[in-house]
């Protein structure tokens, strides 16, 4: 009798139930999109994030910064022949340098690894190289009366020698910065390599802890027209490309990777890392992790992803704090109102079911029983509202993802948490100098619909439905049968 | 049996204080037959609230086969109205969206009757008033004969021992009142129930072999030996 009743009247109040079921299919369809589109946002974030320092990273460990030593500019220098004679041949000579930070003892990744809740350590070094080529030209004499002479001196002055200038010479230089990263080929689970994906080749061996390999990144392999088997001269020294890698994000964290060892050695850096790459072993502990390695490893700074979430800016930032601010309250507020509209609109049906309800109780029926059928119908209108409002968030979430809005993350330009500072070359560069420099990533927004949030909508649903049938319900089990007699006097 | 002893009911409307019962003392024998008559607001309805346990007197006692449904708790008087008191009311006051084999089947539900028996239950009591070809008929497809008549088998399904009727051919026009009061009348010498009726009609309270008449909440017995 309970379902026939309620398919019933159900039936027979199709528009009210439509209307109670739209509001609560309203709110529950907000509250799909807006937490959908938060979830993209999220994600985009961590992409950014992940493009920084690649996937699986929890923080990163770093030299604190010192003031630099008196004399010391810090700038590269270059030197080049001036040469005596007629030779017009190109010079050509490149700098190394430890990008961004200073540098860490390799024996520090050790002492990171062993931190309580330090799931893995592993060390990179990044390099920036700048290549300076090209030649200088002499200048010609050119002497009054049309006879020109090289040599490129100078006019003389002695009465009898022949009169005229010095024109053209001068210098043409080509100047090439690019970034290199030194990475740890025995463990590649961690750093700014994971966030890459090798699009052609390989990756390194782990026995190739100190091969002339590299890996180039595809964007700069493009530009420079290098593919694997070609090789690339990084400060004298030639290395054969095993392998192109694309960053998941568009953005590679270095333009070369090369074995770390091999970094040490070009930069004249031996046993020594700029960034040790953590992972923790509980991601809900890296706080406490962050403590112990700054208190037990003293002259580091740690940088984790929160703190790097927070130089996040741009209109993902934006976008982000209005999804959890506005978005999050407007559904909150359309909710509660669907909540209280389906309510008082349960309890009006009530209210004009009095005869009904009080004639089923002079036949006998206990409140609780014509309470649970107010409450039956108000659940099916809920469920109805959580069904559409699914559809509908569905659909919000499904055009979102399909118009893909770009957002755009900058990275850095607020300053930074966790100590991070400027590199040295402001150029890109893997690891959190990167973001020394304003830097922006274009992200395509997407609004991923988990079942945690259908499961949510569907809570919603059940719960906007004992909310309204509890209206209803606490009206219909105060009526009093004699309200069913009462009514025909 | 019904014995009613010094049953007053007095309720608020606005400021005044209204006596609808004053002191009524009444007995009926179990398969009689009573009428209640009386003017607009005498309070007729009222006494028969008392008599279904519907509401409760002021002050008084109301007793059904030993039990006071004057101070039975709640959930006791639902028992006794679900299992010995049958309703049949001026507006039918039919589920309008149940047809009228699942109406019947309504005044089964609280006596836990599985769903088969109701459903043969509910068949039997609607053929025996005349609507064996009408199961699936709602109420809007009937006339109120028909409804009314759908109502009084709601009422007898359960086969209880009272059959209450407030003014249930009040809603009907002659002809229907008369097979009404037809079936009524077989239905309660067929099943020697105790049947109380409310009605405004003086032909009809003048085929009762017992009148009440109420005026200002004072009840006034006369006995029809002719009926």
């Amino acid at each position: 009798m309970f379902f026939t009743y309620l398919r019933r009247e159900l039936r027979r109040r199709r528009k009210a139930a439509l209307v109670v079921a739209s509001g609560l299919a309203l709110g529950i369809a907000l509250v799909i999109i807006v937490s959908s589109v938060s979830s993209g946002m999220s994600k985009a974030q961590d992409k950014v994030l992940e493009s920084l320092y690649g996937l699986g990273t929890d923080m990163t460990v770093t030299k604190a910064a010192t003031a630099p030593k008196s004399g010391s500019t810090g700038r590269p220098k270059f030197e080049f022949d001036a040469k005596d004679s007629d030779d017009d041949a190109t010079q050509s000579t490149d700098r190394v340098m430890v990008q961004g930070f200073q540098t860490l003892a390799s024996s520090t990744v050790g002492k990171v690894g062993k931190q309580d809740g330090v799931a893995g350590a592993v060390g990179g070094l990044s390099l920036s190289v700048m290549k300076v080529d090209g030649q200088f030209k002499r200048g010609e004499f050119q002497q009054e009366g049309g006879t020109s002479q090289g040599g490129g001196r100078g006019p003389g002055g002695g009465s009898g020698q022949p009169q005229g200038e010095v024109r053209g010479g001068g210098a043409s230089f080509d100047v090439n910065s690019y970034t290199v990263y030194g990475t740890d080929v025995t463990q590649q689970d961690l750093g700014p390599l994971t966030s890459s994906k090798i699009t052609s080749g390989r990756t390194f061996k782990t026995t190739e802890t100190n091969a002339k390999v590299a890996v180039v990144d595809s964007a700069y392999a493009k530009e420079k027209t290098l593919s694997t088997g070609k090789t690339v001269t990084i400060h004298g020294t030639e290395f054969t490309i095993v392998g192109v890698s694309t960053a998941d994000s568009g953005d590679a964290a270095a333009n070369l990777y090369i074995p770390l060892q091999q970094a040490q050695t070009l930069s004249d850096s031996k046993n020594k890392v700029t960034t040790v790459y953590v992972k923790a072993a509980d991601s809900q502990k890296i706080d406490s992790v962050k403590s112990a390695i700054q208190k037990n490893i003293s002259g580091t700074t740690v940088t984790t992803s929160a703190d790097l979430a927070d130089t996040v800016s741009g209109s993902l930032s934006t976008a982000s704090d209005l999804a959890a601010g506005v978005g999050k309250w407007l559904s909150i507020a359309v909710l509660v109102a669907a909540f209280l509209v389906a309510g008082l609109l349960t309890s009006s049906a009530v209210s004009r079911r009095v005869r009904e309800f009080g004639t089923l109780k002079a036949l006998g029926w206990k409140s609780g029983r014509v309470t649970r059928q107010v409450i039956g119908e108000a659940l099916v209108n809920g469920l109805i509202g959580g069904v559409l409002g699914i559809g509908i968030g569905l659909a919000g979430a499904y055009a979102v993802t399909a118009v893909s809005p770009t957002l755009t993350a900058e990275l850095g330009s607020s300053g930074g948490g966790g100590g991070m500072r400027g590199g040295m070359m402001g150029g890109g560069g893997p690891g959190f100098g990167r973001q020394s420099a304003s830097k922006a990533l274009d992200i395509a927004l997407t609004a991923p619909v988990s079942l945690s949030i259908i499961l949510i909508a569907v809570a919603l649903a059940v719960a906007g439905g004992l909310i309204a049938g509890a209206f209803g319900g606490w009206r219909a089990s105060r009526l009093r049968p004699a309200d069913a007699l009462r009514r025909v006097e | 049996m019904y014995t009613l002893q010094g049953v007053t009911k007095q309720y608020r409307r606005g400021k005044s204080t209204v006596h609808a019962l004053a002191g009524v003392d009444l007995t009926i024998e179990d398969g009689g037959r009573l009428v209640i008559q009386g003017p607009t607001g005498g309070g007729k309805s009222t006494l028969l609230q008392m008599l279904g346990g519907l509401d409760r007197p002021t002050a008084g006692s109301i007793e059904l086969d030993g039990m006071d449904l004057a101070r039975l708790s709640e959930a006791k008087l639902t028992k006794v109205r679900a299992q010995n008191i049958g309703f049949v009311f001026q507006s039918f006051n039919l589920i309008p969206t149940l047809t009228a084999q699942e109406n019947v089947e309504t005044a089964l539900v609280p006596l836990g009757v599985k769903a088969a028996e109701r459903r043969r239950r509910a068949a039997e009591a609607l053929d025996s008033v005349g609507l064996g070809e009408r199961l699936g008929h709602v109420p809007g497809e009937m006339s109120g004969g028909q409804q009314q008549r759908v109502a009084i088998a709601r009422a007898l399904v359960k086969q209880p021992k009272v059959l209450l009727a407030d003014e249930p051919t009040g809603n009907l026009d002659e002809s229907m009142r008369d097979e009404i009061m037809e079936v009524l009348e077989a239905l309660w010498k067929e099943h020697g129930l105790t049947f109380i009726m409310v009605t405004h009609d003086s032909s009809i309270a003048r085929r009762a072999p017992r009148l009440a008449t109420i005026r200002k909440g004072e009840v006034t017995i006369t006995e029809n030996a002719a009926a």
